[in-house]
């Protein structure tokens, strides 16, 4: 067995990358689909201006020419290429990075998401509207676990899956805190027995929303609380899409890199990730409800973004031992993208001279 | 051989099929094709014209979802394109294919022979066999490989020859193309389509196989790679994914089993190559690179371009790496030169050309400028520094003023123009608005080459779908074949 395939710095961000579009395609179709199903009559504009709110697109909406209702919200989403964080765009993105990485790729991978990616962009205004939008999410939902269940069957097990996981992982975790974080600030605020009535529903659509509804119910004590549900997104050690499990299936692919492939540049992500896991598990959930739960989860996405960061400078820029700095901010921003259009054309970054190189045989 | 002779099949489902003046690939009677034209043409009309249509859709929707593409970028929208692909595939017997192999192999070493001397003591100008300003003046010889050898004198390892035949049947070459030529994936995936859908075409049949061709490639690589290595690193460069190439790289990379880089991904460090990966960088030895001359390295070539590595040609000087091809080709493909290729070929080799060039009369000479001149009316002109049919004038087709147009502007500078006389292309039944129609088409097989050369069976056929168009240029509505060299030879006493 050779441990020493070569794996191109350029080809580890893309596969990280791609796993991150495809995993925000699942999410937002998952996301729309709950908002449409379990939206509170009377209140639909306030929920789907939530899907807004949950990916800081205030702003780009705005820009675009959106009016907050529910048509536009959708169409922003569903329709809009020209919307960075839409599902047409996620998928683009996806498309490109696959096309770079098609030398890895497996021959199904590559079909699916071509078949997919044509399938996406023929979505039609008419898609959107009543029963349609239920059918469309699925669509996509499935379009998304498929290519999952491919790469499950066909991606090459050397370090560049460990980066595709990885890239899912933190996209994962980072959706799950937005996601929950939204949901509860904008909790409607009623009294009394209809409070509570009306709580319970919007719960059930955060646990629709984070994939874990009936896992939770089968757990979950029959007078449940906020409490257990954001115990159940944040920290629940069996649910794939928690933050904590998210966290430690990163840890774990950065300590096989570290192991099994022999990368000491590891180190660093892995410190990151380790921190993040304290984070989520050292305080009682009730505390963190008490002294605030924007706050909280607004210092779990910065630490997320902080380890996408440390995986980028460890593995995908143009680094040596011993030798500079490379400036954090080129990754930081996890919702912004690096891997996609253009960047097979651009030139190579400047390169600090006189630098030893290091050839590992 | 059937009972019933193939005229008579083609002339039962198919009656109104007629090839016309032209060597129709299939129903021209050939003897040492056996029967497999009578079975193509039996079993073409058993599926039936309904059915041929219906897989060939399939076919093509196979290969969109499978990405076998080339991308047209017009304003903001990117289109994948398919190379259209004909399902009815054109054959080549195994004494054509014979001719043709020894006279690929025949014409790319006369090539490698000729740049080896011009970038090094210029005997055959030195001969007067060629004109010192068409080598030194051309726009592709490049300075920097004077007086640099390459190992085992190869220069051109890839090489795509495009072959045509004439009414009688006979192959000429049009041209040779020693750059970074395209094309041969279409080969490979055009056989496994065929395979997917037309088994039933297939049955009983034995070709030569398309398969060998990355591992071939490979191969020859790793026997022009530096110092002698055991298992040196190879690699791809491509421009990236907008190249309309793009596919073709992947499928080059994959199937030899290395590295598609692109220029951002190398380095050079004294003299010396590396790509940048997750563990460092890593020496590279080959580059098989797919981009031009010029793009290579920006800081002896275009100082803007961005798909290049800096540095590369010095590290190539410095004996560190092997680029394939090499720099500097595209002086032994170019038109003018082309014309003297027959004499090239006499000069090194002391043989003829064994496929000889389309007729061409060269201006520039006493002989071939009076014969232009008096047959204008007859002959297609063109420039020798152009490409793209910029300026042709095809004689039979024009009109009084554009003949008087061409001459002035051949006898202002009669360096300047070659003449070659109107070749009618061969044809092959093609599925077609039609039904079933004879289109012209014409061949491009693939020649590698590092210690000695290899040629894949066959080569891509391409095919001008359009009635009478000659064009077979994908970018002007060609497509292309799956082409079926046949491994058996029924020439000599019948089927094997």
């Amino acid at each position: 067995m050779r441990f020493d395939t070569v794996l191109l710095a350029r080809d580890a961000e893309g596969l990280f990358w791609m796993a991150r579009y495809l995993e925000r395609v699942e999410n937002l179709a998952r996301l729309i689909d709950v908002t449409q199903s379990f939206e509170s009559p009377g209140y639909e504009t306030q929920a789907w201006f939530g899907l807004i709110q949950i990916n800081a697109d205030e702003k780009n909406f705005e820009k675009r020419g959106f009016s907050p209702d529910a048509t536009h919200v959708k169409r922003f989403y569903l329709l809009d290429k020209g919307n960075p964080t839409s599902i047409p765009a996620n998928i683009e993105d996806a498309r490109t990075n696959a096309r770079t990485l098609r030398p890895l790729m497996s021959t199904e991978m590559w079909r699916q998401i071509n078949v997919f990616h044509r399938f996406v962009s023929r979505i039609l205004p008419e898609d959107l509207e009543g029963d349609a939008l239920s059918r469309l999410c699925t669509k996509l939902k499935d379009g998304v676990q498929a290519h999952t269940g491919i790469t499950e069957g066909t991606l090459y097990r050397d370090q560049g899956w460990y980066f595709y996981h990885l890239g899912r992982v933190i996209e994962r975790a980072d959706q799950t805190t937005r996601m929950l974080d939204i949901k509860y600030t904008t909790m409607l605020p009623r009294d009394g027995e209809a409070k509570r009535v009306a709580e319970l529903t919007q719960w059930n659509a955060v646990l629709r929303a984070g994939a874990g509804y009936h896992a939770f119910k089968r757990h979950a004590r029959a007078m449940f609380s906020a409490e257990d549900v954001v115990d159940f997104l944040l920290r629940d050690p069996s649910s794939p899409r928690s933050a904590l499990l998210c966290v430690r299936r990163a840890e774990a692919y950065l300590e096989d890199l570290r192991r099994i492939y022999g990368l000491s540049r590891a180190n660093e992500p892995m410190e990151v990730a380790e921190y993040l896991r304290e984070i989520l598990t050292e305080k009682l959930i009730s505390h963190i409800l008490a002294t605030g739960l924007h706050d909280y989860l607004d210092a779990v996405q910065i630490q997320l973004q902080r380890l996408a960061a440390a995986i980028g400078r460890a593995f995908f820029r143009d680094w040596r031992p011993d030798e500079g700095q490379f400036p954090a901010e080129t990754l930081d921003a996890s919702q912004s993208q690096s891997q996609s259009s253009g960047s097979a054309q651009t030139a190579a970054p400047d390169y600090p001279a006189g630098g030893k190189a290091e050839a590992l045989a | 051989m059937g009972n019933r002779p193939l005229s008579d099949i083609f002339s039962h489902a198919w009656p109104d099929y007629d090839p016309g003046r032209y060597f129709c690939e299939l129903t021209k009677p050939r003897a040492d094709a056996g029967p497999v034209p009578t079975w193509l043409a039996e079993r073409l009309a058993k599926i039936g014209l309904t059915e041929l249509r219906g897989r060939a859709a399939a076919a093509e929707t196979e290969l969109i979802d499978l990405g076998i593409t080339f991308t047209v970028y017009s304003d903001a929208t990117a289109i994948d394109r398919i190379l259209p692909f004909d399902c009815i595939p054109r054959i080549l017997t195994f004494g054509e294919w014979d001719l043709l192999e020894r006279a690929c192999k025949q014409r790319v070493a006369a090539l490698n022979l000729f740049l080896g001397d011009i970038y090094s003591k210029g005997q055959i100008i030195k001969d007067g066999i060629i004109p010192r300003e068409l080598v030194y003046g051309n726009a592709n010889y490049r300075p920097e490989m004077q007086d640099f050898p390459v190992p085992h004198g190869t220069y051109v390892h890839v090489c795509g020859i495009d072959i045509i035949r004439d009414e009688h049947g006979d192959f000429r070459v049009l041209e040779d193309n020693a750059r970074t030529p395209s094309g041969v994936s279409y080969v490979i995936e055009n056989r496994h389509l065929m395979l997917r859908t037309f088994p039933d075409l297939m049955a009983g049949i034995r070709l030569r196989p398309v398969d060998d061709y990355g591992r071939r490639l490979r191969a020859a690589m790793s026997e022009i790679a530096p110092g002698g290595l055991d298992d040196p690193q190879v690699v791809l460069l491509s421009p990236g994914i907008y190249n309309s190439a793009y596919f073709e790289h992947v499928f080059l990379a994959r199937e030899m089993g290395v590295p598609l880089v692109v220029g951002s991904d190398l380095v050079v460090e004294n003299d010396r190559v590396y790509m940048r990966t997750i563990t460092g960088l890593r020496p590279v030895h080959t580059i098989y690179r797919r981009l031009n001359d010029d793009f290579l390295d920006p800081a002896v070539f275009r100082p803007e371009s961005m798909l290049g590595v800096r540095g590369l040609i010095g590290a190539w000087k410095a004996g560190n790496v092997a680029i394939a091809n090499a720099v500097g080709t595209g002086v032994a493909d170019d038109k003018a030169v082309y014309a003297y290729m027959p004499r090239i070929i006499k000069y090194y080799l002391g043989e003829d050309a064994l496929i000889e060039n389309v007729q061409t009369n060269i201006c520039r000479e006493k002989e071939g400028l009076a014969y232009t001149l008096a047959n204008l009316d007859k002959l297609v002109t063109k420039p020798v520094g152009e490409s793209g049919g910029y300026g042709i004038t095809i004689g039979p087709r024009a009109s009084k003023e554009e003949l008087e147009t061409s001459r002035a502007a051949i006898l202002a500078d009669p360096a300047q123009w070659i003449s070659q006389p109107m070749i009618g292309l061969s044809v092959a039944p093609t599925l077609s608005e039609e039904g079933i129609g004879p289109r012209h088409l014409d061949l491009r097989p693939f020649i590698i080459t590092g210690k000695e050369s290899w040629v894949l069976p066959g080569g891509l056929t391409r095919v001008a779908l359009k009635r009478g168009s000659l064009i077979v240029n994908s970018s002007q509505g060609g497509g292309s074949k799956d082409t079926w060299v046949l491994a058996d030879d029924f020439g000599k006493g019948g089927a094997p």
